[in-house]
C-alpha cells in the first residue's frame, strides 16, 4: 500500500519524533468510545484506558483526581498567563475611564485603541488556556463539560468588556462545577458579572425592570422553553434579580443605614439592596420569601429541582455526546439519575456512558467545529505539546465557532444538520491542508518567535490511522494512496469523511 | 466565459421556446431575506411621528418629529416618519417608490423568546402543529420554482434554507484564499461520492472556486490599496455581486439588535447599526444594475419591541415588527397593509404592537406575485396559508 510507504517515509525524517511507542492493546470500540469522552483519542489516552479498563477511566474522568493543569503546565510548555482576576478587570476599567477622559482626539482615540488591544489580548490569553487544556489536560471529560456549560450558559465577549471577563467566567464559575452539582453550576453563573453583565442584568432594579435575564434564565439554563413556566413567571424572576449587579470601582453604594448589612461585594460581583425589590414573589406557583441576596439560592433550589430541568439538560447532553435527536429512553433515565441525585452532573454522565444507547451511536456523531479542530490537531501532533494555540482560534473563527464568540445566549447548536453545510465541509478541507503541511506556528513560543522549521506532522503514525486504517471506506483508502507526498496524504485523512465523525 | 454563464445567457430565450418549462413557474425574480436576529426595534426605524402616545411611552429615546432639525425623523406621511439615518439611504429609495414598509408585522406566536420565534418564522409551518425542524420556508421555496440557484451567506446553515433541496452557504465577511487545489477537490470530493455528505462536499468545493472567481477583481482592487468598505457595507456589495450574476435566491442574517439598554434615540447604538445595515442595502440597490428591476429585498427580524422604553432607556422583546420590501418593481413609496391607531388602548398586551399582518401571509402573496406560483404551490411553500396580498410587486 503506498500509505503505508509514506509512513515509513515519514518516519525516516531524521526531524520526525521516532516513531509511534508501542500502540496499547484496546479495542477498535474502546477508542471510539475514548472519541466521545475525549476530545479526539491519542496515545496517552487509549494507554490509560489499557490500563485502567472502561470502567475506572470512567470513573477517573467524572471525578478527576488531579486539578486541570493551570498551575501545572505540561511538561515543556511555558507557563500560561494565570487567570484574569477582578484586579486585572478593574484596572482596564479605569484604563477605560482615562481613555474617555482624555479631551485631546488624536490621544483619545489613540488610548481607545490601547485599551481595545489590552482587552483583546486578555481575551485571547484565555482562549489559549483553553485550547492548551483541550489539547493536552488528563481531564478530558472536564474540558469538554466546561466547553459545555460554557455554551449552555452563554455570553459573547464583545459586549462591552467581557472579553477580561470571559477567562474569569469559564475557570471559576463554569469549570470547577462543571462535573458537579447543577444547582452550583447555575448559581456560580448567577453571580458571576459576565453574565450579568451579558443578559442586562446589572440594569435591572426596583421599579425598573429588565427581564432580559430572567426569561433566559429559564428559557436556556434550567427548564427549556416548553418548561411550562408563563410571562408572568418571567417578570416574578426579574424581581429576585434585582440588584444583582457588576461594580469595577472600589467606591461603595450609597445604602440605607438599615440596609447595610445586606450590601455584599464579592469580587467584581455586587447586591446593591437599595435596588432589589424586598417584596414576596410567586414563581412556578411557589412563593420566595423577600430577603435579599439570599432569594437566589431559593431560586436555584427550585429551578434545579424541576423536572423540566431534568430532562432538559439530560437532552442537551444526550445531544452532545450520543445523538442529534437522542433515544426518548436514554433521555428518561437520565432525567431520573439527574433528579434522584439531585442534580448530581457527574452521575448523569456516568448513566450516559455506560448506557448501550452510546455504544450504538459510536462513530455516528458529526464533529461540531470544536471538536473537529482539536482532535484533528491531537491527532496530527499526537504526544507532542502545543505552544501556541493561536492558529486554531483562527480556525474556529473560520468556522464559525470562536470561543467565546457566539453573539446570542442560546450558545452554539450542537447537531450536523448546523454543521454539515457546504461552506463548513469547504473551510474543513482547506484546515485539514493547513494542519497536515505543516506545524502552522503552532509551536512557537511567544508571538516573536520566528516559524520553526516546517516539519510533517504524523497522523499517518498515529494511533488513529493504526485503529482506523483497516475500517477505511474504499473511497478514503484510495484518496490516501493517490497522495503525492506525505503532506497531501494528511491532508486527505483529515479530511475524510471518517474523520468527521466521532 | 465559463460554461455556467453561458448556459444563463441562454436560458430566457430557450425557456420561452421550450413548452414544458412553462410546467413550473420560471425563476426571472432575484429574492434575498435579511434576518435582523435580536429583535430590532422597528419603532426607531418607522417612527409613528403621528401618535402623541409614542412620545409619552419614550421620553428619552423617541425620534422627534420631523422638523429642520438633523436628528428630527424624515416624513414619510401623516402618521410615520424614518430614522434620521436613513436620510442618504432608505429615503431615496422610498421616494422612487422602491421601499414599502409593513407595520404589525409578525408571527402570532407569542413566547417572546429569541430563538423560538426565529426557529418559527424560518420554519414558516403552521403555529400548534408539530415543528419539523428539517424543513424551511425557503427550502420548500426552491422546491416549488424551476431550479433557482438559492444560497445562505452564512457560516451556518439556517433554518429557513434546511430541506430537501441542497443549499449551497458561504458567509461573505472574510474571504480567505482557497487553499485546496482543482486535484485535491477531485480526490476529496471522491472520498464522499458515496457518503450522505457528498452533495454538501461537491457545492462546497465548487461555490468555493466560484465565489473566490467572482470576487477577484474586488481582492485585486483591495490589494492595489483601494478604499475598502467594512462590516455589512463589504458584506452586502459582495451578496449583490453574487445575487446579480450567480445565484436567485439568498438570505443573510446581521445581528446586534438586541437593544435592552441605553439604545439610543437620533444617534447612538441602534442608530449607528440602521445606518450600516441602510448603507449596505443601498449598496445592493446600485450593485444589482439592471437586475434591481426584477429583485426583491425583504427585512424581517423575530418580534417588534415593547412600545414603552423600559428602566435602562432600552426597550424589551415585544411582538408586532416592522418588515420592509424594497426593489425596482416593488409598487412602493407606501406604508402597507393593516394598520391601527397607536393609543394605549390598541397596544397588544398593552406592551407591544399587535399584528396585523401575519407574515406567512403577506410572504405568501409577494411569493405568488414575483413567481406566479398557484394556491397549490403556495401550500407547499406555506401550509394551511390564506395569502393575504399587499400588491408589494
Amino acid at each position: 500500500m503506498l500509505a503505508a510507504a509514506l509512513m515509513s517515509g515519514c518516519a525516516a525524517d531524521p526531524a520526525a519524533p521516532a516513531g509511534a511507542a508501542a500502540s496499547p492493546a484496546v479495542s477498535r470500540q474502546a477508542l471510539q468510545w475514548l472519541d466521545r469522552i475525549t476530545w479526539g483519542a491519542d496515545t496517552a489516552s487509549a494507554r490509560e484506558l489499557a490500563a485502567l479498563g472502561q470502567d475506572r477511566y470512567l470513573e477517573r474522568q467524572l471525578h478527576p483526581l488531579v486539578a486541570s493543569p493551570d498551575a501545572r503546565p505540561p511538561a515543556g510548555a511555558p507557563p500560561v498567563a494565570a487567570p484574569t482576576r477582578a484586579a486585572a478587570v478593574m484596572q482596564l476599567e479605569a484604563q477605560r475611564r482615562d481613555a474617555d477622559a482624555t479631551t485631546e482626539d488624536e490621544p483619545k482615540k489613540a488610548a481607545r485603541q490601547r485599551y481595545q488591544r489590552a482587552l483583546t489580548r486578555v481575551a485571547n490569553e484565555s482562549a489559549s488556556r483553553s485550547l492548551l487544556r483541550d489539547l493536552h489536560s488528563p481531564n478530558q471529560l472536564q474540558e469538554q463539560m466546561t466547553w459545555f456549560w460554557f455554551n449552555h450558559f452563554n455570553v459573547f465577549q464583545y459586549k462591552r468588556d467581557l472579553r477580561a471577563m470571559v477567562g474569569d467566567f469559564e475557570d471559576t464559575a463554569i469549570r470547577p462545577h462543571a462535573l458537579g452539582r447543577f444547582r452550583d453550576l447555575l448559581l456560580a453563573t448567577m453571580r458571576h458579572p459576565a453574565m450579568l453583565r451579558y443578559l442586562d442584568n446589572e440594569q435591572n432594579a426596583v421599579g425598573r425592570i429588565n427581564e432580559n435575564y430572567a426569561r433566559e434564565l429559564m428559557e436556556l439554563h434550567t427548564l427549556g422553553v416548553d418548561g411550562g413556566y408563563s410571562q408572568r413567571d418571567v417578570q416574578e424572576l426579574a424581581r429576585v434579580l434585582t440588584g444583582l449587579g457588576v461594580n469595577l470601582t472600589d467606591r461603595v453604594p450609597n445604602v440605607r443605614a438599615t440596609l447595610k448589612a445586606q450590601y455584599v461585594r464579592d469580587g467584581l460581583f455586587e447586591f446593591n439592596p437599595t435596588r432589589h425589590d424586598f417584596g414576596d414573589k410567586e414563581l412556578l406557583g411557589h412563593v420566595i420569601r423577600g430577603r435579599g441576596l439570599g432569594e437566589i439560592e431559593d431560586v436555584a433550589d427550585l429551578l434545579s429541582r424541576q423536572p423540566a430541568t431534568a430532562r432538559f439538560v439530560s437532552r442537551k447532553l444526550a445531544i452532545y455526546f450520543v445523538a442529534d435527536d437522542p433515544p426518548a429512553a436514554l433521555v428518561e433515565r437520565m432525567a431520573a439519575t439527574f433528579q434522584g441525585t439531585d442534580g448530581d452532573i457527574a452521575a448523569t454522565l456516568r448513566t450516559l456512558f455506560r448506557s448501550p444507547e452510546l455504544t450504538a451511536s459510536l462513530g455516528s456523531k458529526f464533529k461540531d467545529p470544536v471538536h473537529y479542530v482539536v482532535s484533528a490537531v491531537r491527532v496530527a501532533y499526537d504526544g507532542r505539546t502545543i505552544t501556541n494555540p493561536a492558529p486554531m482560534i483562527n480556525w474556529l473563527n473560520r468556522l464559525g465557532a470562536p470561543l467565546y464568540g457566539r453573539l446570542t445566549p442560546d450558545g452554539y447548536p450542537l447537531t450536523r444538520a448546523a454543521w454539515a453545510s457546504a461552506g463548513q465541509l469547504a473551510a474543513r478541507f482547506e484546515i485539514a491542508k493547513i494542519i497536515g503541511s505543516s506545524n502552522a506556528g503552532l509551536f512557537r513560543i511567544g508571538a516573536d518567535d520566528p516559524a520553526l522549521p516546517v516539519e510533517t506532522p504524523q497522523p499517518g503514525s498515529s494511533l488513529y490511522y493504526e485503529h482506523a486504517a483497516h475500517t477505511l471506506a474504499p473511497a478514503t483508502e484510495q484518496a490516501l494512496e493517490a497522495a503525492r507526498s506525505p503532506q497531501e496524504w494528511n491532508t486527505f485523512l483529515l479530511a475524510s469523511p471518517e474523520f468527521m465523525f466521532r | 466565459m465559463n460554461r455556467r454563464q453561458l448556459l444563463k445567457l441562454g436560458a430566457l430565450p430557450l425557456a420561452t421556446a421550450c413548452g414544458q418549462l412553462f410546467a413550473l413557474p420560471r425563476v426571472p425574480a432575484k429574492l434575498l431575506v435579511v434576518f435582523l436576529r435580536g429583535g430590532y426595534d422597528a419603532t426607531s426605524l418607522l417612527v409613528p411621528v403621528g401618535s402623541p402616545f409614542y412620545y409619552e411611552a419614550r421620553p428619552n429615546i423617541a425620534i422627534p418629529r420631523p422638523s429642520a432639525d438633523a436628528g428630527a425623523a424624515l416624513p414619510l406621511d401623516a402618521d410615520w416618519g424614518l430614522h434620521p439615518s436613513q436620510r442618504d439611504t432608505l429615503l431615496p429609495l422610498f421616494a422612487q417608490g422602491q421601499a414599502a414598509f409593513v407595520p404589525f408585522c409578525g408571527t402570532d406566536d407569542l413566547t417572546r423568546s429569541h430563538f423560538e420565534t426565529q426557529d418559527g418564522i424560518e420554519l414558516g409551518q403552521p403555529l400548534g402543529g408539530r415543528r419539523d425542524f428539517r424543513s424551511g420556508f425557503l427550502n420548500r421555496l426552491v422546491g416549488v420554482l424551476d431550479g433557482p440557484r438559492p444560497i445562505a451567506f452564512t457560516d451556518a446553515l439556517p433554518i429557513v434554507f434546511r430541506g430537501d433541496r441542497d443549499v449551497p452557504n458561504m458567509a461573505m465577511r472574510s474571504l480567505g484564499k482557497s487553499g485546496v487545489d482543482r486535484r485535491q477537490g477531485e480526490i476529496i470530493d471522491a472520498m464522499y461520492r458515496r457518503t450522505a455528505l457528498a452533495s454538501q462536499v461537491t457545492e462546497g468545493l465548487g461555490l468555493r472556486e466560484e465565489v473566490l472567481q467572482a470576487m477577484a477583481p474586488e481582492m485585486e482592487a483591495a490589494s492595489r490599496g483601494a478604499i475598502t468598505t467594512k462590516g455589512f457595507e463589504l458584506e452586502a456589495q459582495r451578496i449583490a455581486t453574487l445575487l446579480r450574476d450567480r445565484f436567485d435566491i439568498g438570505f443573510v442574517d446581521v445581528g446586534g439588535w438586541d437593544t435592552h439598554v441605553g439604545q439610543g434615540g437620533a444617534t447612538g447604538p441602534l442608530a449607528s447599526r440602521l445606518d450600516e445595515l441602510g448603507r449596505g442595502l443601498a449598496v445592493i440597490a446600485r450593485e444589482m444594475g439592471p437586475r434591481w428591476s426584477d429583485t426583491v429585498v425583504v427585512v424581517l427580524s423575530e418580534f417588534g419591541r415593547t412600545f414603552r422604553e423600559n428602566g435602562n432607556r432600552g426597550t424589551d422583546h415585544g411582538h408586532g415588527s416592522v418588515y420592509w420590501v424594497l426593489g425596482g418593481s416593488v409598487r412602493g413609496g407606501r406604508v402597507a397593509g393593516d394598520q391601527v391607531a397607536l393609543t394605549q388602548a390598541n397596544l397588544f398586551q398593552n406592551r407591544d404592537y399587535p399584528v396585523q399582518n401575519e407574515y406567512r401571509a403577506v410572504f405568501a402573496a409577494l411569493l405568488a406575485r414575483m413567481y406566479g406560483l398557484d394556491a397549490t404551490r403556495l401550500d407547499r411553500v406555506f401550509p394551511g396559508v390564506q395569502a393575504k396580498d399587499l400588491g408589494l410587486v
